[in-house]
């Protein structure tokens, strides 16, 4: 315990000097203000977008479109990753459409999407769509081919039906790689999503604070909304796939089989 | 962290060629069928939804002109740019942090704290603070990808057995040898890794930074360029060479490499 608060104790330092030596640096003008504001200013731009509710409506967007998208990718990239496991066929046909599309970066769409779709929400959950799929999809898919299949025999000989095998084996047994899945899906949809608002500027956002406070030189606004977005990405990578973690695989044993 | 991937699945065995061929090309035919029946369809305007005829006809235009050659060669130079100075600080700043205490101490509550963060989010505080341009896409595509290359030398360089080290040293190795013979081959594995994800990342990036940053050639500015004109032929002429491009990333890169080296050596099967 006491090996543990001294290594916290020198993270604490070490931010502390960081934030000092900027401090110092924005205060010895050899940047112009604007450009550099000083930590109390950024701290102010922060407190009040905060209290007035504008930076919490940002926020609540930038989640719609992160969350709506991601539903959409796990609705649609589970089942099919799962399907391209079980069947040969399914497989044959989708996976090469997936290494295709897959290196091609989601940014790379949004002027396409936006002729599409117009500017706006759809945009940005379409983007964010495409960005989690592919790592749903292909963590389902090789979660479903990792299951050993001394398990899916035993199961069988224990006069497991096809439902019963399905629901009691291979969804548990691919369970850390799906978890994984979500995890790496929510990380590329957290980028994309940043991406989409700046490009497909829509009033309402994280993303597009920050681009917005660029035309008018607010770079306080603009370190405020990182670190609202820094923070939404640091809750969501512990906090929820953390305890999602912990109340599914690392509970039932699984996260050996993960790891080799 | 399953990234690789091969096009389409590889042959099984007494499987002839051609059937290898037509079970990887029969999807893109039947999806490019679909997509050229909704586009003679009418469905949607001809300018916005082209048939693959169109985009062929200004793929091949726009290659012979010299154009696409160009932007693309733009994004390559401007990835492998980029992807360098990361490569090289990030190393160099994992081994450090490996190795040392305190370099330990200063430098992962910073790492830490940044990576969370995505990338794109930085775009415009950088093209504030370097301009448009070259400069800034260049510098950031850096900064991003210097994060997983960081994060995996360090652990790889912890990852080194005491035991090794140990034996090396009663050996009577000096720390240069130490360093080079014992603690370079034994975290490769991992530092490639980091170099791998780090490149994919600046991969995902640079192409989005290069439509905010306002570059003069590049593929990301030509689609985002394109848009204003509704050359939707244009745009997907771009698309296609972005994913060749990161498809010729994962296949001769990514994949060479690691056969190369680590497979080689026998540190990873």
């Amino acid at each position: 315990m006491s090996g543990r608060s001294r290594s916290w104790l020198r993270a604490a330092l070490t931010l502390l000097l960081a934030a000092a030596l900027y401090e110092a640096l924005a205060r010895s003008g050899w940047f112009a203000p604007a450009l550099m504001p000083t930590l109390p200013k950024v701290a102010n731009a922060l407190v009040a977008s905060l209290a007035d509710g504008t930076m919490i409506g940002h926020a609540a967007s930038t989640l719609y479109r992160v969350l709506f998208g991601l539903s959409l990718a796990v609705v649609a990239g589970l089942p099919i990753g799962i399907l391209m496991g079980r069947f040969k066929a399914v497989e044959n046909f989708v996976l090469p459409l997936a290494s295709a599309l897959m290196p091609i970066p989601s940014l790379a769409w949004v002027p396409v999407f936006i002729l599409w779709f117009g500017l706006g929400n759809t945009v940005a959950i379409l983007i964010v769509f495409y960005a989690a799929l592919f790592p749903m999809l292909l963590n389902a898919w090789s979660g479903v081919r990792a299951v050993n299949p001394l398990w899916l025999r035993a199961a069988g000989a224990m006069g497991a039906d096809e439902n019963a095998l399905f629901w009691k084996v291979i969804i548990p047994g691919a369970s850390p790689f799906i978890i994984t899945g979500l995890r790496q899906a929510f990380l590329r949809a957290w980028i994309a999503v940043v991406g989409a608002e700046m490009l497909a500027a829509s009033d309402w956002g994280l993303g597009w604070v920050i681009f917005d406070a660029k035309e008018f030189l607010n770079t306080d606004l603009m370190l405020a909304s990182l670190a609202v977005i820094g923070a939404i990405g640091f809750v969501f990578e512990r906090l929820v796939f953390g305890s999602l973690e912990r109340a599914t695989v690392l509970r039932w044993g699984m996260v050996r089989t993960a790891k080799g | 962290m399953t990234e690789t991937l091969t096009l389409g699945a590889p042959a099984r065995q007494g499987e002839p060629r051609w059937r290898v061929v037509w079970r990887n090309a029969f999807p893109f035919l039947v999806v490019g069928a679909i997509w050229e029946i909704v586009a003679r369809a009418g469905v949607f305007p001809a300018r916005l939804f082209p048939s693959l005829e169109t985009i062929a006809a200004a793929f091949w235009r726009l290659t012979l002109n010299g154009i696409l050659p160009h932007h693309a060669l733009d994004t390559v130079v401007r990835l492998g740019a980029g992807f360098a100075l990361a490569a090289i600080a990030g190393v160099a700043i994992g081994i450090a942090m490996g190795r040392s205490r305190r370099a330990e101490d200063i430098f992962l509550p910073l790492v830490s704290i940044g990576a969370p963060i995505p990338g794109i989010a930085y775009a415009p505080l950088f093209l504030l603070w370097f301009g448009l341009g070259n400069k800034s896409a260049v510098l950031l595509v850096g900064f991003v990808s210097a994060f997983p290359i960081v994060f995996n030398t360090w652990t790889g360089v912890k990852a080194v057995k005491e035991i090794w080290v140990r034996s090396a040293q009663a050996m009577g190795a000096d720390d240069a040898r130490l360093f080079r013979h014992v603690i370079l081959p034994g975290a490769l594995p991992y530092i490639l890794t980091g170099l791998r994800l780090g490149l994919a990342q600046a991969w995902r990036i640079l192409v989005g930074v290069e439509m905010l940053a306002a570059v003069p050639w590049g593929l990301g500015w030509m689609i985002f360029g394109a848009r204003e004109f509704l050359n939707m032929d244009v745009m997907l002429s771009g698309v296609a060479v972005i994913a060749i491009i990161g498809l010729a990333l994962e296949k001769l890169v990514f994949q060479r490499l690691e056969n190369f080296t680590v497979v080689r050596w026998g540190m990873m099967t």
